[in-house]
């Protein structure tokens, strides 16, 4: 750097300090496929909170005469299952069930697959290896195998499939975390802040957290949309939700059989899990550009 | 508001030595697979040396010689296999804390950019170790400004700013501004100024040695560049493989270099009169592998002067003149078997 730019550095406006989050969310407002992709993720989240609110029809109630009618149909927008039941209002209610097990598996593996990565990427040493040996243990198998043989072993069920997706995402956070820790754990600030008799929590929270939690957290928005798939091929499979409850994946299993018969209804609650998962893929990209501080 | 970080006491007065290091030394293993032989790297092996209250000590050598481990050893940064390191007089144990030593000792690492923490303002950087150590937030703070104005920066513009917002001369600014803020007795500056281009190297250094007479500061100053040592240095240190070859006051050093490497170092200076050019290589070839390092004096596989003495006996630091200039090499060990070692004088 010359005198002469050093000198307009100095005299440059006095910065205001903003949050670091803050940034991040002014970066991602400007990015406008992940605005989109935000704002239709809003729109279904909050329909599916709010939907005893919205006058639908009944999600449960089937009518014998009125079944497999096609989009469009006056009083049912969406059309009928193999039930009749208004497909509108099965999808937005299906949209409860299904954003739960897509969202929460991932928020719990998320706490405990960063808390382990971070303790060993941070220990390293005898530490670390038994920590990743371990989890590469489940690592050994394929995802949805796991899921399955944890689903069936646990017996079907919400809850139960929450708990086989969690333990199914952990070993992959944990992975994704342990590598940024280590990667982060070797600069130079890290030794500054030990050096400065900081003790290994202090550094963790202070000066490791803000530094791996970026990536990790692209990482877990990123495996929501697999969670919802896999979570709809349990469901698929009879270990998930049970009928009559309307769940995306489970929907998509029951209406398989008619899709020579009204292909458009029977694709439905498939292009739901689609645009979900591609909104939260697209929303992860853009927070992964929003992210990096240097933008 | 708490009370404000007091500089840790002097205990041993201005005799004793700030930092004394005796018999420092760090293997690293490597290898050692299920199959493959466990080898030995010596980083560091057996470095002895003192650096005095409000001395300045440098430390020279070339890439790989144990200069940085050495600095990493001292701040207790890494476990050492053996060797005793007393910070004015007191070995960190039962009472002497590592958290006491480590409020006399800081440290300014080379690469400034990587020795600050991305996502922590400048301000935040340096409030941190205070706070660590319980000062209030809002009293580390207004240190933190104190130091920024202290090292040249001026807080209203600075303090707030990201370390990717500053240029590299201002982010060592910063690192030294960090380091003063626990108030310590003694700095190590590792390469400290060596990534900086010549004009803001030129500021930072006078800017230490401003820093270092109205803070009553004392420097180890770890470089490879031999002008800059000259320059900031009372006393300096050359090490060769993990070893120290000579130690003496700069000058003496300097003019009268005893140890063959030190003579080889020197002469690879670039002169500043382009009719002085260094024309033939002082000394060829890159350094034995630390692994296995030569017997005898580790430097006589690439000395003009070596003799059989030299790859059987280990030459051990010894006086070259009155001055406290230490050499180990054979050349000046009186009786030691070299064709040019002093005659030992009768008994």
């Amino acid at each position: 750097m010359t005198a002469a730019s050093d000198a307009a550095l100095q005299a440059a406006p006095v910065h205001k300090a903003r949050g670091y989050w803050a940034t991040v969310g002014r970066r991602l407002l400007r990015d406008k496929v992940a605005v989109v992709c935000g704002f239709i993720l809003l729109l279904i989240v909050l329909a599916a909170i709010f939907a005893p609110f919205l006058h639908l029809a009944d999600p449960y109630q089937g009518s014998m005469i009125r079944r497999l009618r096609p989009i469009g149909t006056p009083g049912y927008p969406l059309g009928t299952d193999e039930l009749g039941r208004d497909m509108l209002s099965r999808l937005v209610y299906g949209g409860r069930l299904s954003l739960l097990i897509g969202i929460l598996p991932v928020i719990l593996a998320f706490c405990i697959g960063t808390s382990l990565g971070l303790v060993a990427g941070y220990a390293g040493g005898k530490v670390n290896t038994a920590i990743m040996r371990t989890v590469d243990v489940f690592y050994a198998f394929p995802s949805v195998l796991l899921a399955i043989a944890i689903s069936g072993v646990l017996g079907a069920g919400i809850v139960n499939s929450i708990v086989s997706l969690t333990v199914v995402f952990i070993p992959q956070i944990t992975r994704v975390a342990e590598s940024v820790t280590t990667s982060v754990r070797n600069l130079d600030f890290v030794d500054a802040a030990r050096a400065s008799g900081a003790g290994p929590l202090t550094i963790m929270r202070v000066h490791m957290l803000g530094n791996v939690l970026g990536p990790i957290f692209v990482y877990a928005t990123g495996l929501i949309s697999v969670s919802m798939i896999l979570a709809a091929g349990l469901s698929f499979l009879g270990l998930g939700t049970k009928p009559p409850e309307p769940e995306w994946g489970l929907m998509l299993n029951t209406l398989r059989t008619a899709i020579y018969v009204n292909p458009g209804v029977a694709a439905l609650p498939g292009v739901m899990i689609f645009a979900v998962s591609i909104c939260f893929n697209m929303l992860s990209d853009g927070l992964r550009s929003a992210m990096d501080i240097r933008n | 508001m708490t009370t404000p970080l007091e500089p840790i006491a002097d205990i041993g007065g201005a005799a004793q030595p700030l930092l004394d290091v005796k018999g420092l030394t760090k293997h690293f293993p490597i290898g050692g697979g299920l199959f493959a032989e466990k080898k030995i790297v010596r980083a560091v092996d057996d470095v002895s040396f003192q650096v005095g209250k409000g001395e300045t000590v440098g430390i020279v050598g070339e890439s790989g010689c144990g200069k940085s481990t050495t600095a990493r050893l001292l701040m207790h940064l890494m476990e050492r296999n053996s060797g005793e390191i007393l910070f004015d007089g007191q070995l960190v144990g039962a009472t002497f804390s590592l958290r006491e030593l480590r409020r006399g000792m800081q440290m300014v690492f080379q690469d400034s950019y990587a020795s600050l923490n991305p996502r922590l303002t400048i301000e935040d950087s340096i409030a941190f170790g205070p706070k660590v150590h319980g000062i209030s937030d809002k009293a580390a703070r207004e240190l933190a400004r104190d130091l920024l104005t202290k090292v040249g920066l001026r807080p209203e513009v600075f303090a707030n700013r990201y370390p990717h917002e500053v240029s590299g001369g201002q982010r060592q600014r910063v690192n030294i501004a960090r380091a003063l803020a626990l108030k310590p007795r003694l700095v190590i500056l590792d390469e400290a100024v060596s990534a900086l281009d010549k004009s803001v190297e030129a500021q930072v250094l006078n800017l230490l040695t401003d820093l270092k007479r109205d803070l009553g500061l004392t420097y180890l100053f770890i470089s490879h560049d031999l002008n800059v040592v000259r320059y900031i240095s009372d006393r300096v240190l050359v090490m060769y493989l993990g070893q120290v070859v000579e130690l003496g006051p700069v000058d003496a050093v300097y003019d009268g270099p005893a140890h063959p490497y030190t003579r080889a170092l020197l002469a690879a200076m670039p002169a500043m009169d382009p009719d002085e050019r260094t024309m033939t290589p002082p000394i060829s070839g890159d350094p034995p592998n630390p692994i296995d390092p030569p017997s005898g004096c580790r430097f006589h596989t690439r000395c003009p002067f070596a003799e059989e003495v030299c790859s059987k006996v280990v030459p051990a630091l010894s006086p070259v003149d009155e001055s406290g200039h230490l050499a180990a090499c054979h050349q000046v060990i009186p009786g030691s078997g070299h064709s040019r070692a002093p005659v030992l004088e009768a008994a």
